[in-house]
Order: C-alpha cells, then structure tokens, then sequence
C-alpha cells in the first residue's frame, strides 16, 4: 500500500481534480502580496540603480534630493547604519558558497544596476522624483561578462554547493570509445541569459511595531529564509521579527533568496523607527539573479545501431566574482543513457554581473536542452527513429550514483505520449511535411529532473465545531500548496474541504524551508498528514473513552475517518463523529505538530527522479522565418497525483516557458559596458496568449515509495526538455539544426 | 509644477471626482499620480496589480467608461469625471462576475498577480464584441502576460462565458 492517507481517512479528496483554495481571493482582488499591505504612516522607498558594472563610487550628492519636500532620508554607503559585519551572516538558507552581495557596503561596484542609494520619502512618486536627482560620479574599470571569453580562467569551484552533486568521476575511456565508435556526434550548445520575471516586482513592507519589533511582508518562497537572514544581518532576536507573505506572485526560483529590497526596507525601517516599503520597478527585476550562460559541448560516439559507445558532456557556466554559485547541468546525461564510457565536467569562470540563481529546473533545463538535441542529431546520424534511439540506451539504473531507480516509468511516456501525437504517423525526412506555405515540423525530447524531499514541520488544529486549520511558513508560488495541504488534510481526518483552512507563509507557523525543487508537496504534504494523523489518534482516544463507545475494543488501525466521522472499517453503523468525541473528551480543541523529512534508508537504496516526454509540432513559414508552436504533447511520469487540475496547471506553466525558453527568452549583455540591455517586459519577450496554441498534458501510472504518499513533485519537470522538443522540431521542419537558443527569425532566415 | 531644476517645492493637488466601483469619490490628488498608483497607494484598492509600469504587461487593465485601458498609463486627474470599474468592482468572493468564476473553475491562473488584470481586459473584450473563436481571443487577450503561463486555461474561461452569453 503506497498511500498511507487512506489507512486512516477517506480517500474523497487527493487524487482528485479540485479548484484552488484560494481562487476566490485571487480573482476578486483580495489576496494581497508583499508590497501590498498598508501600515499607518508608511514612508516609500525607491532605489536608486547604479549606472557602471565596475568600479567604485567617487562621489554621490544626494543635496538635491533631500532638498525635496517629502523626502525624509537618503541612504547611501556613506550613511548606511552599522548592520553585521561577517559574510555568514549574510549567508541565507540557500546562498551559494561565497561572500553575498551586501547594499550599500562600500564604494565598489560589482555589478550593473547595483543599489547605490536609497532615498525614502512620504509618498511613491516624490520617492521616485527624488531618487533622480541622485548624481554618482564613479571611476570605472572594463568589465568582464563575456563567458566564452573568459574560458581560460575556468575552475572546478572548491566549495561545492550544498544539495548540488557535483559531475561523478569518469568511467571508461570516453575519449578513446569517441575516437573508435562508427557514428559520432559532437557540438557547442548554448541557451541564452534569462530571467525570471515573475508579474509581481520584488517588494517588502517592513512595518514599524515599536518597541524594536518588526513585522515583515516579503516577496519570498518560504519566510523562514528572510526570517533567519533579518535576524542575522540586523543583530534581531527572532522573536522580535515575523514576516509573512500568503501570497507570492510567481517566484521560479527568484524568491528564493532574500534580496537587496528586502535588506534596505528593513535599514530604513530601524533607522527612522517608521514603516517602510521598498517595491523594486521592473528594470530593477534584471539587477539579480538570472539563469546562467552555460557554454556546453556534448560528444555522443554510437554504434551503427545507435548504441552509445561514448558519452561526454562538458560545460562551462559563468558566475560572479563574489559567489561560486552551482547547479546540475551535466550529471543528467548519465542519468538518462546507458553508457560504460562517460566523461562529465563542469566548471565556473567568474564574469562581472549579479550572482546567477535557480531558474525553474535550474541545470537541467540548460543540460538536458543540449543532451536532447544531441541524441536528436545522432538519431539522423545513425538513421533511427529518435524514440527507439532513446529506448536502445534507456538507463535502468543510475549509474552516476550506483543505484537503482525508485521508479521509473519513462517507458509509458515515450509510448503515450507518441501514442497521443500521432508520432508514428511522422516521416523522418527533414522539410518533408507542410501545411500550405508552412514548413511543418514534429520533434520529441525527454525530460528529466530529481525528486526532493526536504525535513518540514506542519502544524494542525481541530476545534469542536469540527473545523480544522493545517499550515506551515513555506509559500505557495501559484504552484497549488494550499490547495493540495487542503485535500491531504481533510482525507486524513474524514472532514469535508469547506471545513479546513490551510494557512502558509508566516513564521508564526511551523517551520518549513523554502518552496522550491519540486519538493513541497513531498514536504509539506507528509508533514501535514502526520500532523493530522496525530489528531485522528487523540480523537480516537477519546472517542473510544467514552461510555459505552462504539468502538471499545477496536484498535486504531481498524477504524476510518470520513465524514466527520470515526467509524469501524467494514461497519459504519459502529461509529462517533469527532465532535462527540471531543465533547465527551472535555476538550475544545487539539492540537498537533509533526515533521517529515526524506526517508534516509530509502534513499540510500535508490535513486529518484521525474521523467518526461515530450512531442512538439511547430509549422515554420518558409519566407518569414516565423516559428509557431502549434501542438505540445508532455507525458509526465511523477508519482501519485494529488489534484490532477492543479497538477496540469504546473506543467502547463512549464511548457510555456519551455517555449519562451525555445523561441523568444534572451537577455542581452552588452559586452562592453557589461549591463542586460534589454531590461524591459517589451524587449525581454515571455510567451503571450497569441503564442501558445495547444497544449495536452499526460499523467502516466506511476508507483513510488520514497515517501508516504507517493509524491514526486510537478514544479520542474514541465519546462525540461520542452525546448529542445521545439529545436528538434525545427529541425524537421526546415533542414536547419539551431543549437543557440532562443531560434530567433534571423537564425532561421540567416 | 516641479521641474529637475531649481528650486523643489511640494506637489501641488488638484481635485477630482472619479466613479469608482459605483461610488462618487472627490479626491484630491498630484498631477504626477498615475490612475493605478492612485487605486492602490491612495485608495487601498490593490486588486489592481502593477507589473511593469510601462504598459507592457496589463497587470494594471482596468475598465474605465466600459473600456479596458492599462491604469499605469494614465494619470489620475486626466480622467475626471470617469466611471471607473477595478477587479473589486467586478464582483465579490460571494458574487462573483461570471468571468471570476469560470476563471477559477478552469483554473485560469496560478500566482494569481496578473489575475485581475486578465479579468478585466477579458471584460472588455466581450464588450469589444470582435472576438468570435479561441484564434481571436488570444489575439485580442495578448496584451495580458501570464508568466505561470496558464494562457490555454485563460481562454477556456473566456469561450465558456463568452459562449454562454452570461457577461452580457
């Protein structure tokens, strides 16, 4: 039995397509984000960008400014109150190892649109007037933020990241095989700069509770990260600092880490004893973190048959010069093919910009992007089928950890998925489908990315009116969480969806890390069933105590909870409902707190993944060079389901940035003044309604056992892959194989 | 008026009276005020999303005499006299606008920060009346981004209450 859910409760709710929770309130207005709560006389703060990439500060006047009326301080590295002074205090739950960026430190300049002031003020628009008038003079250095260029200062970084597993050691004679084997493929790949640009801007609202007391609204994916991270930089007790945020406005991984808004509202707010808001502008979205220019080479040697002989994979990623951050780029290549020759490396260069940072399947959607096109090429080079390609040298172990599978049913992907597309009605041969004057093309890729679990706590109340409220501190980034804590709650305890409330965002909560690798509704979902398991047995305790029970005599393990109800498994006529039993208990509520972490003897025995197939249809007009998406198939093989609509919905959202990642995603650095030039929603171009057309999302059977209920997690493994699904496709349909992406017009016309 | 140089002086205020969900409000209110820092800094109506700034995202479209217009992109005092109607407006948690509600039962959002938005340049779409099929409503709904990117589930919402005739 995988689901430990349905021992105690009813099996009503998970599983089961189900409305968000907390739709009502997005859709009306109410739910309110970070920079959106009020506080009495909030004072706004506005950032003022730097305007060099290297170099320090000279000088910045900043008389003109609090010459405006309204203006009630500007802060700058000259004024800037006294915070921690060691780097690992500003090292937050998620940092990467290095020293973190602080605000305000000094004169140097770091990076392009580093925070140089910031000027608060009584009201938004003088905080803006003002921050213009703002002059910084600087001394200024060349920077450097060409990656390829900076090749040759390549290092394997010391310090490895935590939760990254750097590239295994080589096995076999990977060069050798390569130079041996019949059919080779070798290329440069490369996906463009992105960033996240999530619709809500970063912003916190520091509210002023007196007595050294903060509250705290941050744009975060989980609070206790700012949490720690305030307390810490600021010298707080954690007691003195709560911050919240029940509502996040998309994160993708950019409201991981707590960033420079969140450090300078909480400056501002200490100092002037006031509450203050710090809400960044859209351009100020391109002064952090983004996902990384990896330069990546991958050699396949094969066979005739298309059997690998050879597998390389080696790539290069910039960072900053301050932090070493670290991401699985390479390690997939393995992970997906049977190979018994494999060299794997990856190494940094260190290039002037801004740290970058998790992007939606971090690694994997720039590795797998390469692997993928790769094993498109040879499947043309050894004349396969590109699906029975991947079959001949599908992986049933991982050898990169010596481990077998947990679960794996990539099989049923390829076969279901090829099976929905109508794959093999496809004829191999490139530029040989059309649809009037477009090319049409038909491409598939496989996706893949790792299943996570991470120790959270949850907490659970159920009062004698029958009403039961779950949560924990860890966000909900539209990703479902309250939603799916919902129905695992109430199938736990046999009550209806309507009677449990589910609360997340607030320290104030049970402790959970931040949302992120697809591992929430792992986490927080054991975490909170256990919770409410810990009720249902007190509940019984009380039940069975009460004269003349029903259930005197009957062990926990033979009753159910449904319907408000515990009731002997096979005799609902032998029953109490918990209301009664809290009654004749004498008690008007009870309470529980539980955690759940990753089950350590499972996972020593196997390795844990999500997989995915994906089948991308694009049709190309011939003379215009314009690529339409017009048909995306992804099968997703990721453990038991909780809420199929919700679920659907998050691999949705990841095809649709796997088709921005494939066609329009692309921030451009100006090599010379070293600043994303395009630092606006009208050049940085994100999927609109008119690019997307259909999109069918597969569930496949899978059963998984590495936590208790079967959960493998959905944040991730719909973009992986999907781009290079559309690559292969555009391949198919025109002859031209594009391995930099975004396949702009001039790419295919050039 | 202020100007970059010389010698700065306080904002002055001019007074207005906007329609605003039904009701008349006489405000006072800068010249520099954008409509949708007025709605969410002043009025505490912060249904209204700011995105951009820039009208690039219409996270801040708003209907103003019947018309979808991105609220960033107008100052507050060059619509006196106008009825405005923001997502508050449109209908609440117990009654929601049949847009509202098919929005949540095709699970059209994820974050949920360009919701409104959507829904009210959605509003304003029906009213255009020149969108007939999912080809015209994505079109005519580009000027929305979703980044959670739950656009097809956007227009099943919309060609479910455009089909039903219930925004009418």
């Amino acid at each position: 039995m995988v689901t430990t859910i349905s021992s105690t409760g009813t099996d009503s709710f998970v599983g089961t397509a189900r409305s968000r929770v907390d739709g009502p309130a997005k859709v009306t207005g109410l739910a309110k984000y970070a920079g959106e709560f009020a506080a009495p006389d909030l004072a706004h703060g506005y950032v003022v960008s730097g305007g060099i990439a290297k170099g320090r500060i000279t000088a910045i006047d900043t008389t003109s400014a609090e010459a405006v009326p309204g203006v009630i301080k500007v802060y700058t590295h000259e004024n800037r109150p006294r915070t921690a002074w060691l780097d690992y205090n500003y090292r937050d739950a998620v940092a990467p190892p290095g020293s973190p960026f602080r605000a305000l430190y000094d004169d140097a300049i770091h990076y392009s649109g580093q925070p140089v002031a910031l000027v608060v003020a009584e009201d938004f628009e003088t905080a803006r007037y003002a921050a213009s008038l703002v002059r910084v003079t600087y001394e200024a250095e060349l920077p450097a933020v060409n990656v390829g260029a900076q090749a040759e200062l390549a290092y394997d970084p010391p310090m490895k990241r935590a939760g990254i597993k750097p590239p295994p050691e080589p096995w076999g004679d990977a060069d050798g095989a390569f130079q041996a084997a019949p059919k080779k493929v070798a290329n440069d790949y490369r996906l463009a700069v992105e960033h996240h640009n999530p619709m809500e801007p970063h912003a916190s609202t520091v509210v002023w509770e007196g007595g050294g007391k903060i509250t705290v609204y941050d744009k975060i994916q989980g609070v206790s990260n700012s949490h720690g991270y305030i307390a810490a930089v600021f010298g707080m007790n954690k007691e003195d600092v709560r911050v919240l945020n029940p509502y996040l406005g998309g994160g993708f991984g950019i409201g991981l880490r707590p960033q420079y808004q969140l450090f300078l509202a909480v400056l501002a707010a200490r100092d002037l004893e006031r509450s203050v808001r710090v809400t960044l502008t859209r351009d100020q979205m391109f002064t952090f973190g983004y996902r990384p220019d990896v330069r990546q080479r991958v050699s396949l040697g094969a066979d005739a048959e298309g059997r690998l002989q050879s597998l390389r994979h080696d790539a290069l990623s910039g960072t900053s010069r301050f932090e070493d951050y670290q991401e699985v780029v390479v390690n997939w290549s393995a992970i997906l093919y049977d190979c018994d020759n494999v060299a794997l490396t990856y190494n940094l260069t260190k290039i002037d910009t801004y740290t970058p940072a998790d992007m939606r399947a971090p690694g994997a959607v720039t590795g797998v992007l390469a692997l993928e096109i790769a094993m498109d090429e040879l499947a043309y080079e050894t004349g396969q089928d590109p699906i029975a390609l991947r079959l001949k040298n599908y992986s049933e172990s991982d050898r990169t950890e010596g481990k077998p599978f947990g679960s794996k049913a990539l099989r049923a992907c390829y076969a279901e998925g090829a099976d929905r597309f109508g794959w093999a009605r496809r004829n191999p041969e490139p530029r040989s489908m059309r649809d009037g004057r477009e090319l049409v093309g038909w491409g598939m890729a496989t996706g893949v990315w790792e299943s996570l679990m991470q120790q959270s706590s949850a907490q659970a109340t159920l009062t004698a009116d029958g009403k039961l409220t779950v949560g924990n501190s860890t966000g909900d980034l539209g990703t479902g969480t309250y939603t799916i804590l919902t129905q695992i709650a109430a199938d736990a305890l046999g009550l209806q969806m309507e009677d449990v409330t589910t609360k997340l965002g607030d320290t104030d909560l049970a402790e959970a890390p931040v949302a992120g690798g697809s591992w929430t509704a792992a986490s927080s979902g054991t975490a909170v069933m256990k919770a409410c398991r810990k009720i249902a047995a007190e509940v019984f305790g009380m039940a069975r105590a009460m004269d003349d029970s029903p259930l005197a005599n009957v062990d926990f393990d033979r009753v159910v909870f449904s319907d408000g109800r515990i009731s002997v498994a096979g005799d609902p006529s032998r029953s109490v409902s918990l209301v009664e039993a809290m009654r004749a208990g004498g008690v008007d509520k009870v309470e529980a707190t539980d955690s759940a972490g990753p089950d350590s003897g499972h996972a020593k025995e196997f390795s844990a993944y999500t997989h995915s197939a994906i089948f991308a249809e694009v049709k190309v007009d011939e003379d215009l060079g314009q690529i339409r998406v017009t048909r995306i198939v992804s099968a997703i093989a990721a453990g038991k389901i909780i809420n199929p609509k919700t679920a659907r919905s998050q691999i949705l959202g990841g095809v649709v940035m796997g088709i921005g990642s494939a066609l329009e995603e692309e921030s451009m650095l100006d090599h010379t003044i070293g600043r994303f030039m395009n630092h606006n929603l009208a050049e940085y171009h994100v999927p609109v309604n008119a690019d997307i057309h259909d999109i069918d999302v597969i569930f496949v059977e899978e059963e998984d056992r590495a936590n208790p209920m079967g959960v493998k997690g959905l944040g991730e493994i719909g973009i992986v892959g999907t781009a290079a699904a559309i690559a292969n496709a555009v391949f198919h349909a025109t002859g031209k194989r594009i391995r930099e992406l975004p396949i702009t017009v001039d790419k295919i016309l050039g | 008026m202020l100007i970059d140089s010389g010698s700065p002086r306080a904002m002055e205020t001019i007074g207005i009276s906007l329609t605003i969900n039904g009701e008349t409000r006489n405000l006072q209110v800068a010249p520099w005020t954008t409509l949708l820092d007025l709605l969410r800094e002043g009025l505490d109506l912060t249904g209204t999303k700011k995105g951009c700034d820039h009208g690039q995202c219409g996270a801040c479209t708003v209907l103003v005499d019947g018309k979808r217009i991105n609220s960033c992109l107008a100052l507050a005092v060059m619509k006196d006299g106008a009825e405005i109607t923001t997502i508050e407006g449109l209908g609440q948690a117990g009654a929601m606008h049949p847009l509202q509600a098919a929005f949540v039962e095709h699970d059209a959002f994820q974050c949920g920060y360009c919701t409104p938005g959507q829904i009210c340049s959605a509003a304003g779409m029906l009213a255009e009346g020149h969108a007939h099929s999912r080809e015209e409503i994505r079109e005519a709904m580009s000027g929305n981004i979703c980044r959670c990117g739950a656009y097809t589930n956007i227009v099943d919402a919309i060609e479910d209450v455009m089909q039903s005739g219930a925004a009418r």
